[in-house]
């Protein structure tokens, strides 16, 4: 437990965490490692986890008929995997497989959302954490679907 | 203001539509270009466009200039074969401030066609690499297959004391180093943001976004440089077509900081 707390408290994501809320969120957490080529999750499973990693890369995909799985954006060693977890009906929208050897930590969804409900200020603090992430990629998606570059052909 | 005439030495193709052409002049030397400067090309008969220079401006009389097929004009500057004569005039503009860079961490963010016009910059960087802090490339493309100068990119992940780093939009099944946007690799970058200067160039919505990255990293407002482009027609300054606000792009960019035009970026009537 003291070396997962010790991973969340260098862990980009949680900089700055209070450390009596380091504590209680490490009470939620596994450490992982994922082989190049196994997926973190697939598609419409539960959505029960969400992955800080802490080395490796992984890439996020969405599976189309006809065309395979088209990778949409790869996540690399200090960046969050996963935020399905945080809205009903929690499940994945999309697979997530280790490019690399992914080393990570993995936290319990429902652990921590019973910790948020439990602890408002706690809540507070992680949706001030996730939002930037959503709006990061929601900007992302916007700029790929612009395709700025123009056309190839 | 009346161009020289330079023939097409060679022609290679860059990218999907993009052709990097090698200019000599049968008049003499053409004046050398400082990096981000352009010259006006002009194809006899069909028309003149401004096109930045993409070739090492310490590389004696050669000209590059690299070039995508976009319009009628740059297509037939495109299509042209080795011997077909060229009209130059140039070069023009306030290019990248390399000069001012000494001992500075320095990132080129470029955006598709965008990293031609950085290409001479990261020439100059390079040949005078002791003079900077860390060097960091940072490259977007929409697909593995419209990456530019591909060849060079793996000289240059070769090069030490140059940290290059490629995503791109639109993955392929080959593809496996970083898919999104240009922007989400700032952040991978190692850098200084108190002493960092970032020369940015790509399509204008995605040098926004690059900005806005640049600054949530903390570099400086004044230390972003971006390379704008509009409807330049006579290249100094009197015509008006590039008139961006108070600025014209031709004659006082087409490199300018970001606190002097970012006021101006995005809004509609410009």
């Amino acid at each position: 437990m003291e070396g997962l707390e010790r991973f969340i408290g260098e862990h980009p994501f949680f900089a700055g965490l209070d450390a009596g809320y380091r504590q209680i969120v490490s009470g939620c957490t596994a450490n992982v490692r994922f082989e190049p080529g196994q997926y973190l999750f697939h598609e419409g499973e539960d959505a029960d986890r969400f992955f800080l990693l802490r080395h490796g890369r992984v890439a996020l995909e969405i599976e189309v008929p006809g065309r395979g799985a088209l990778t949409f954006q790869t996540v690399s060693e200090g960046e969050v995997v996963g935020v399905s977890w945080l809205i009903p009906p929690y499940r994945w929208a999309y697979d997530a497989r280790a490019l690399d050897l992914v080393r990570a930590i993995a936290m319990d969804a429902a652990c921590l959302r019973g910790k948020c409900d439990a602890d408002p200020t706690l809540g507070y603090d992680m949706m001030k954490r996730f939002l930037p992430i959503l709006v990061d990629r929601l900007q992302a998606t916007r700029m790929q679907i612009m395709d700025v570059y123009g056309a190839s052909d | 203001m009346v161009p020289i005439v330079a023939r097409v030495r060679r022609r290679r193709r860059d990218g999907p539509g993009v052709w990097t052409l090698d200019l000599r002049s049968d008049e003499g030397a053409v004046r050398p270009a400082a990096p981000g400067q352009f010259n006006m090309l002009t194809v006899f008969g069909v028309g003149e466009v401004p096109i930045s220079v993409s070739g090492d401006p310490g590389d004696g009389d050669r000209l590059l200039h690299t070039v995508r097929a976009v319009g009628p004009v740059s297509a037939a500057l495109a299509d042209l074969r080795p011997g077909s004569a060229v009209g130059v005039r140039g070069p023009f503009g306030i290019g990248w401030p390399v000069g001012a860079m000494a001992g500075r961490d320095i990132l080129l963010v470029a955006g598709g066609l965008g990293l031609a016009p950085l290409r001479p910059a990261l020439y100059r960087l390079l040949a005078d690499r002791d003079r900077f802090g860390t060097l960091t490339l940072i490259y977007g493309a929409r697909s593995p297959d419209d990456i530019l100068f591909r060849r060079e990119f793996q000289s240059w992940r070769r090069k030490p004391g140059l940290d290059v780093q490629v995503t791109v939009d639109h993955a392929t099944d080959a593809w496996d180093a970083h898919v999104g946007v240009v922007t989400t690799l700032i952040p991978r970058a190692t850098f200084d943001p108190s002493r960092a200067t970032a020369l940015v160039c790509g399509p204008e919505v995605m040098m926004r976004f690059a900005v806005n990255g640049l600054r949530n990293a903390g570099v400086d407002e004044a230390a972003i440089f971006l390379s704008m482009e509009r409807n330049m027609k006579c290249a100094v300054g009197l015509c008006g077509h590039c008139q961006f606000g108070t600025v014209m792009i031709c004659r006082d960019g087409p490199v300018f900081s970001y606190d002097r035009i970012g006021a101006m970026l995005g809004r509609k009537e410009l």
